[in-house]
């Protein structure tokens, strides 16, 4: 019986990869990548608990936060391509015009 | 024995062999293989056998034409997620419904326009 | 089924949402050197929507279910939030003609981005607060790296938008679990389920506690990103720096406000019951938040940098008054915000008038004697700054006075005496520029300098606007009391 635990501890651990991707990867794209693996553990969350609450709010977010997340990834391409024509590279390490 | 491992046993039992099977019988149709000489013809050895030749390395750049088609991609395909929720409760909605999805598309149409205006549809 | 609609309640929404559009597609049709004309259009726009907004003034309604609530608290907000999109619009017109950035998509964004902030005062929905903090956060992500041509530029929107997002998603996680905790979005809803829960008739069993206070954590930390506190603020002072100068000054001003109202909403909407605990975290967070953004500050020789730190310090204060924000205690918040929009948009102007093409005197150096050959700019940056640093007779020390006072009333005397040594170590830095202004001598010679027409209408705005409210700040204390009223 799988119960909304396991769906928790499943999304804990897409969330888990996804925060390591961030913090560690350097590629741009890839940190991109790893923040929607963020958004898609929000989403398990959400669909669990909308399952085991029985109502249809969480699932109607998920609508959203997919929505969402693609006009994220849209505007982030758009980013990384515009800092591509001037830069010629997207590795966050050679980023480094302005301090962190 | 318990007799509720067996299901597993089989399913095992069939997880081994699709993937053996499905390379053996690679093995004996392929040019070159048990039944065929791989010299007969030429083609039959490249990747593709129809279509264009690969040229170059996969990892090579790409025009940057695709990423914008990709973009463009992402943003319109997934508005339409919108519109599965929408048609299941259509009756309940009735002619309200309708309205409020014909404004929604009236502003994806309206990004459409811009998209077009900018010439972001071009190949250029 | 029932549906609440009430198209009036959104109605600034949709006047800014429709100008943005109109302008979006007209931008590719206009000849390009009359692009930047369309600013115009976006300043009528707001104008519009200003004025669709002002009947909504002591209305109350609930529409969309519950998901939008208008109340005074929501319309003084959504108002400050039309005008600072005013403000950014107007100095944004001459600023993108200096540096030949001719897209009239700039000013829809910024109209969609106000759009977003608007719907975060006055959404009562987790739903509608979290698109309007990303219909906000999408819109400046672009903005930022709009002077496209500029490494500097695109690296700062780059920064913004991969610590955004990733803080979105934290954020979301957090509304998950209050989902999950509670069974509701509806601000409401969570707060009688809370109630529920604090008098032992838990929900879903006990894990509820641990779910909510996960939840609270993750939420704080979202919004932390969003308003630059503390150990969230790494990203600002690169990402004001980098971004072209008016949309610092909307970054500055605009997304923090719309940040605390949502986040001000949520805490004393839904969360009273768990006051204790986010009263506590944010009793550190304003501390450590003000202390940061005063001490670095004090090092920073370019002062777009600095006022970014200052922003940062900022925000601490406002942290004080969410720490202490219980009912009515809230509304200095609300004044401090409209004062420090004023006054801050007042120093971004001057600093983006004397910066020059391409951003090059933007160091304190470049300051030295500006006093004798701009009197006018010079006294109007002298008059912002003191006001940030909270001498008396001007909006910041109102500001300040009232924001402190009640949080000593509330009980957070601690917390008010680290704030009162932070302002007077925030008196070297805001004076800096003013002595270097008026008490040195030019090294070079005196650089051309034209100041435009709507940036002279924003430096009237705000430098009167600064004043007014110092000297008489009766009538905007009683609007921003009757805003809090409706806030239960």
């Amino acid at each position: 019986m799988i119960t909304t635990s396991h769906y928790l501890i499943l999304s804990t651990i897409i969330l888990t990869i996804g925060i390591v991707g961030v913090l560690t990867r350097r590629n741009v794209l890839i940190v991109l990548m790893s923040i929607e693996l963020i958004f898609n553990a929000v989403n398990i969350n959400l669909v669990a608990f909308s399952k085991q609450l029985q109502n249809t709010i969480g699932q109607v977010f998920v609508v959203f936060v997919i929505t969402v997340a693609a006009a994220e990834a849209a505007v982030g391409l758009g980013i990384v391509i515009a800092l591509f024509r001037n830069k010629e590279k997207i590795n966050l390490d050679e980023i480094d015009l302005l301090k962190w | 024995m318990p007799k509720e491992y067996i299901p597993i046993l089989l399913f095992l039992l069939v997880a081994i062999s699709v993937p053996v099977l499905g390379l053996l019988a690679g093995k004996v149709i392929r040019p070159g293989g048990f039944f065929f000489r791989a010299s007969r013809n030429p083609a039959k050895l490249t990747p593709y056998e129809c279509g264009v030749d690969t040229e170059g390395n996969a990892r090579d750049r790409y025009g940057v034409r695709f990423y914008i088609i990709s973009i463009l991609f992402v943003v319109f395909d997934v508005e339409t997620v919108f519109l599965f929720p929408w048609a299941i409760i259509y009756n309940k909605l009735a002619l309200f419904g309708l309205i409020e999805m014909l404004i929604f598309l009236g502003f994806l149409i309206i990004g459409y326009i811009y998209v077009w205006q900018k010439g972001a549809l071009e190949w250029v | 089924m029932s549906l609440e609609i009430s198209y009036w309640a959104v109605i600034p929404e949709i006047v800014l949402s429709l100008a943005g559009i109109v302008i979006m597609l007209l931008a590719p049709i206009v000849e390009p050197e009359s692009r930047g004309r369309l600013g115009y259009l976006a300043f009528i726009g707001t104008v519009l929507a200003g004025a669709a907004t002002a009947p909504l003034w002591n209305k109350s309604m609930v529409a969309f279910n519950g998901m939008i609530t208008v109340d005074n608290y929501g319309t003084f907000l959504r108002l400050i939030f039309i005008l600072i999109a005013a403000l950014s619009i107007l100095l944004s017109v001459h600023f993108n003609r200096r540096e030949e950035i001719n897209h009239g998509e700039y000013f829809a964004l910024i109209l969609f981005a106000t759009a977003g902030m608007s719907l975060m005062a006055a959404g009562t929905d987790l739903i509608i607060i979290f698109l309007g903090l990303e219909i906000l956060s999408i819109a400046t992500y672009v903005l930022a790296g709009f002077k496209r041509s500029d490494v500097k530029s695109n690296e700062s929107s780059l920064k913004y938008f991969l610590l955004g997002s990733f803080s979105t998603a934290f954020l979301l996680y957090g509304i998950a679990f209050a989902y999950g905790a509670t069974g509701s979005t509806n601000l409401q809803n969570i707060r009688q389920a809370l109630g529920a829960a604090t008098q032992g008739t838990r929900l879903l069993g006990p894990q509820t506690n641990t779910l909510l206070l996960l939840s609270l954590a993750l939420l704080i930390a979202g919004f932390g990103f969003k308003v630059a506190t503390v150990p969230f603020h790494i990203w600002t002072p690169d990402v004001y720096e980098g971004a072209p100068t008016p949309v610092t000054t909307f970054m500055a001003v605009g997304p923090k406000a719309a940040g605390f109202a949502a986040f001000l909403r949520l805490l004393l909407t839904a969360m009273p019951a768990y006051h204790w605990y986010w009263a506590g975290i944010l009793w550190i967070l304003a501390a450590l938040t003000m202390t940061l953004g005063n001490v670095v500050a004090l090092v920073q020789p370019n002062l777009k940098r600095m006022l970014a730190y200052s922003s940062i310090a900022h925000a601490g204060y406002i942290l004080i008054g969410m720490a202490a924000g219980r009912e009515l205690n809230a509304s200095p918040i609300l004044f401090y915000i409209l004062a420090y929009t004023l006054m801050s948009v007042g120093a971004f102007a001057v600093v983006l008038t004397v910066s020059g093409k391409g951003d090059l005197r933007v160091n304190l150096d470049d300051y030295a004697g500006l006093g004798f050959q701009q009197p006018v700019l010079s006294f109007a940056l002298s008059l912002c700054l003191l006001s940030l640093a909270g001498i008396p007779l001007t909006a910041g020390f109102m500001g300040k006075f009232y924001l402190f006072t009640t949080a000593v009333q509330a009980g957070y005397v601690g917390l008010v005496i680290i704030a009162a040594l932070n302002s007077v170590v925030s008196v070297f830095y805001y004076v800096r520029p003013v002595i270097y202004m008026f008490m040195r001598e030019s090294t070079s010679p005196a650089p051309e300098i034209s100041v435009p027409v709507p940036v002279i209408i924003t430096l009237i705005i705000t430098t009167i606007g600064t004043l007014w409210l110092g000297i008489f700040p009766a009538g905007f204390i009683q609007l921003a009391k009757e805003s809090l009223l409706a806030l239960k």
